[in-house]
C-alpha cells in the first residue's frame, strides 16, 4: 500500500513538474502555476509517508495555499500573455542537463555516505523493518517513530543546547531583510 | 447478524472510514440545503417580507412552512441550461466549481463532531496536526474563485477572482495567528496527563495541535470555552471567517452591486449551483471550526447541579449519549450559521481597501499582540 501510494504520488510530482516547464498543449503561465500547485500537493503527500505530517500541512498551507495564490494574483494583474514557444538552444540544453546531472550527483552520494552510516546497506523494499530493527537495536525506536511530530520539530528546532536555533533566528534575519528591500524598492520616492 | 457486521469492520479497517464519510456528508449536504432555505428565511424576515413558505411535501396540500423548498431549488438548478460561453478557457471553467466546492467538505475529515459512538471515534482522520491541516484545505479553496473569475474571460468576473486572492491571503495570516494561543492554552502536556476516565481513552495517542484536545481543554465549565479565554482571538477568528467564505461584509469576489455577480457570472445551472453549495459547505465548516476552537465542540458543560456525572461533559459510554453529543454539536453550529445569515443582511459591504486595511493593519498586529500577551501571562503564571 505505501509503495503504491509513493509510486504514485512521486509520478504526480514529477510529472506535474515536468508540466510546469514543458506542456506541450499550453504555454499558458496560468496553467503552470496550477500544475505547480499539484506538485506541491504531492510532495506534501510523500512528506505525510514520511511521517512528517507537520512538514506536510505546512506545504500546504505556505506552498499551495499562499505562495502560489499570490504567485497567480501577480500573474493575473500583470495579465501575462501566452509565451511564444522558444527554440531549443543546444548551449543552453547541455548547460541544463550538465547542472541537473551534478545535482543528481550530490544527492546521490549525500545519500549513501548517510545510510552507510546509519544502516550499513539500504534498500528501499526492505527500509522500514531494516531501519526499525537497526533503531531499535540502540534503542531510540520510539525517537525515530515520534521524529516527524509538530513536538520533536518544535524542541529540535528551538533547543539552544544542540538545537538549530541559532540557523533559525538567521533565516529569519535574512526573510526581514528582504522584506524591508522589497518595501525599500517599491517606494516610489523615498523621503 | 451483529456479529457478522462487528467481524466484517474489523477485518477491513477502512470500511469505517467509508462509513463516517458517507454518514458526515449525508448530514453536510441537508444542513447546506437548509442553510440555503434559512437565509432565504432570514432574510424575508428581516427585511419585513414572507419568504419561501410554499413548497411542501410535493404532490400534496401539505406546505410545513416552505420546508420542502431545497428540493425544488435543487431541481430547478438540474433542470436549468447548462450554458458555456463561447470565450471561455474551457478546462478550468468546468475545473472551478469542483475545486471551489472539494475543499469545504474536505475540512470536515479533521473535525470531531462527536465524542465516541460504540467503540468508534467521532472523527474520519484524527490526525495530530489537525488544526494545520484545517487551514491548509481552507487556503485551497481560494483557487475555485480565482480559476473561475479567470476561465471566464471577461471583466467582471476576473476582478472578482483576483480581489479574492488578495483578500485571502491577507486573512489567512489573520486566521492563523489568532488560533496560536487557543493552542498555547490548550496544547499543554501537563494537563492531558493529568486526565481521567473516558477522557483518557478519547486522548490516546493524538498530538497536541488535534482538534480533540482543544474540546477537553474547554469541557469543564463554560469559562473554560475560549470564547471566554480568548476573546480577541475569537473576534479576529470570526471575522476573518467570514472573509475566508465571501460573506457580506466581506464578499469582495462577489459585491452583486458592482461586479454583477463577480466570478460566477458567467456560470449557469448545476455549475452556479456547486458555488453556492461550496459557499454554504464553507460556512458549515468554519462555524463547525469555531465550535470546536472556541465553543468547547460537542460537550455542554452544564455544571454539577444540573449534569452532576458529566453526561454532556465526557466522551460517552454509550449509543444514546454518543448520538446526543453529536445533536449539541450540530446546535452549536446551527446558532453560529444564523449568526452568519444575520450578520449578512444587516451590515453593508466593505470598501475594498478598507479590507485590506483591516486586514493587514489592524488584525495582523493584533493577533501577534495577543500571542504575546497570552505568552506573558503563561510566563508569570507557571
Amino acid at each position: 500500500m505505501e509503495t503504491i501510494l509513493f509510486n504514485l504520488f512521486a509520478a504526480l510530482a514529477v510529472l506535474s513538474a515536468l508540466l510546469v516547464v514543458v506542456n506541450p498543449l499550453s504555454r499558458n503561465p496560468v496553467t503552470s502555476a496550477m500544475f505547480l500547485v499539484t506538485t506541491m500537493i504531492s510532495i506534501s503527500g510523500l512528506f505525510v509517508l514520511l511521517n512528517a505530517y507537520f512538514l506536510a500541512a505546512v506545504q500546504i498551507l505556505v506552498y499551495a495555499g499562499a505562495v502560489m495564490v499570490l504567485f497567480l494574483f501577480v500573474i493575473m494583474l500583470l495579465d501575462v500573455e501566452e509565451t511564444a514557444r522558444r527554440k531549443l538552444r543546444v548551449v543552453s540544453l547541455t548547460m541544463g542537463l550538465l547542472s541537473v546531472a551534478a545535482l543528481f550527483g550530490v544527492y546521490k552520494s549525500s545519500l549513501e555516505t548517510t545510510y552507510e552510516k546509519d544502516l550499513g546497506s539500504f534498500e528501499i523494499d526492505g527500509f522500514r523493518s531494516e531501519h526499525f530493527e537497526s533503531v531499535s537495536s540502540i534503542g531510540e525506536k520510539e525517537s525515530f517513530v515520534t521524529v516527524g511530530s509538530t513536538q520533536a520539530l518544535g524542541q529540535e528546532l528551538f533547543s539552544s543546547v544542540n538545537g538549530f536555533i541559532l540557523p533559525f533566528e538567521i533565516v529569519s534575519i535574512l526573510l526581514l531583510v528582504a522584506m524591508i528591500g522589497v518595501i525599500l524598492l517599491s517606494k516610489k520616492e523615498l523621503k | 447478524m451483529l456479529n457478522f457486521v462487528t467481524e466484517i469492520f474489523s477485518s477491513y479497517p477502512w470500511l469505517i472510514v467509508l462509513v463516517k464519510v458517507l454518514g458526515v456528508f449525508a448530514v453536510i449536504m441537508p444542513m447546506v440545503a437548509y442553510s440555503v432555505m434559512a437565509e432565504r428565511r432570514i432574510s424575508a424576515l428581516i427585511q419585513d417580507r414572507i419568504g419561501p413558505n410554499r413548497v411542501g411535501i410535493p404532490f400534496t396540500r401539505v406546505k410545513l412552512l416552505g420546508l420542502g423548498q431545497p428540493l425544488a431549488d435543487g431541481l430547478k438548478s438540474f433542470l436549468k441550461e447548462d450554458f458555456t460561453p463561447a470565450y471561455v478557457k474551457r478546462i478550468f471553467f468546468w475545473l472551478a466549481p469542483a475545486v471551489a466546492m472539494i475543499p469545504s467538505f474536505v475540512v470536515f475529515a479533521v473535525i470531531p463532531f462527536g465524542s465516541f459512538l460504540g467503540a468508534q471515534k467521532m472523527v474520519i482522520a484524527d490526525l495530530n496536526v489537525g488544526i494545520l491541516f484545517t487551514f491548509g484545505i481552507v487556503s485551497l479553496g481560494v483557487y475555485g474563485i480565482v480559476l473561475a473569475g479567470y476561465a471566464s474571460n471577461s471583466k467582471y468576473p476576473f476582478l472578482g477572482g483576483i480581489r479574492s486572492s488578495a483578500q485571502m491571503i491577507s486573512y489567512e495570516i489573520a486566521m492563523g495567528m489568532a488560533v496560536v494561543p487557543v493552542f498555547m492554552l490548550a496544547a499543554d502536556s501537563a494537563w492531558q496527563s493529568n486526565l481521567t476516565g473516558t477522557w483518557k481513552g478519547y486522548l490516546d495517542g493524538v498530538g497536541l495541535l488535534n482538534l480533540s484536545s482543544v474540546i477537553a481543554y474547554q469541557s469543564d465549565s463554560f469559562f473554560s470555552w475560549m470564547i471566554f479565554k480568548q476573546p480577541i482571538a475569537f473576534c479576529i477568528f470570526l471575522v476573518a471567517i467570514f472573509a475566508e467564505t465571501n460573506r457580506l461584509p466581506f464578499d469582495m469576489p462577489e459585491s452583486e452591486t458592482e461586479l454583477v455577480a463577480g466570478y460566477n457570472t458567467e456560470y449557469s445551472s448545476m455549475r452556479f449551483a456547486l458555488f453556492f453549495m461550496g459557499e454554504y459547505a464553507a460556512m458549515i465548516a468554519g462555524s463547525a471550526l469555531m465550535v470546536v476552537l472556541f465553543c468547547g465542540g460537542w460537550t455542554l458543560p452544564l455544571g454539577a447541579t444540573l449534569d452532576p456525572n458529566g453526561y454532556f461533559s465526557t466522551p460517552a459510554d454509550g449509543i444514546i449519549q454518543g448520538v446526543l453529543h453529536m445533536v449539541v454539536f450540530i446546535m452549536k453550529i446551527a446558532v453560529f450559521l444564523v449568526l452568519m445569515i444575520w450578520i449578512r443582511w444587516m451590515l453593508p459591504r466593505f470598501r475594498y481597501d478598507q479590507l485590506m486595511n483591516i486586514g493587514w493593519k489592524r488584525f495582523l498586529p493584533v493577533s501577534l499582540a495577543n500571542i504575546i500577551l497570552t505568552a506573558i501571562v503563561l510566563w508569570a503564571t507557571a
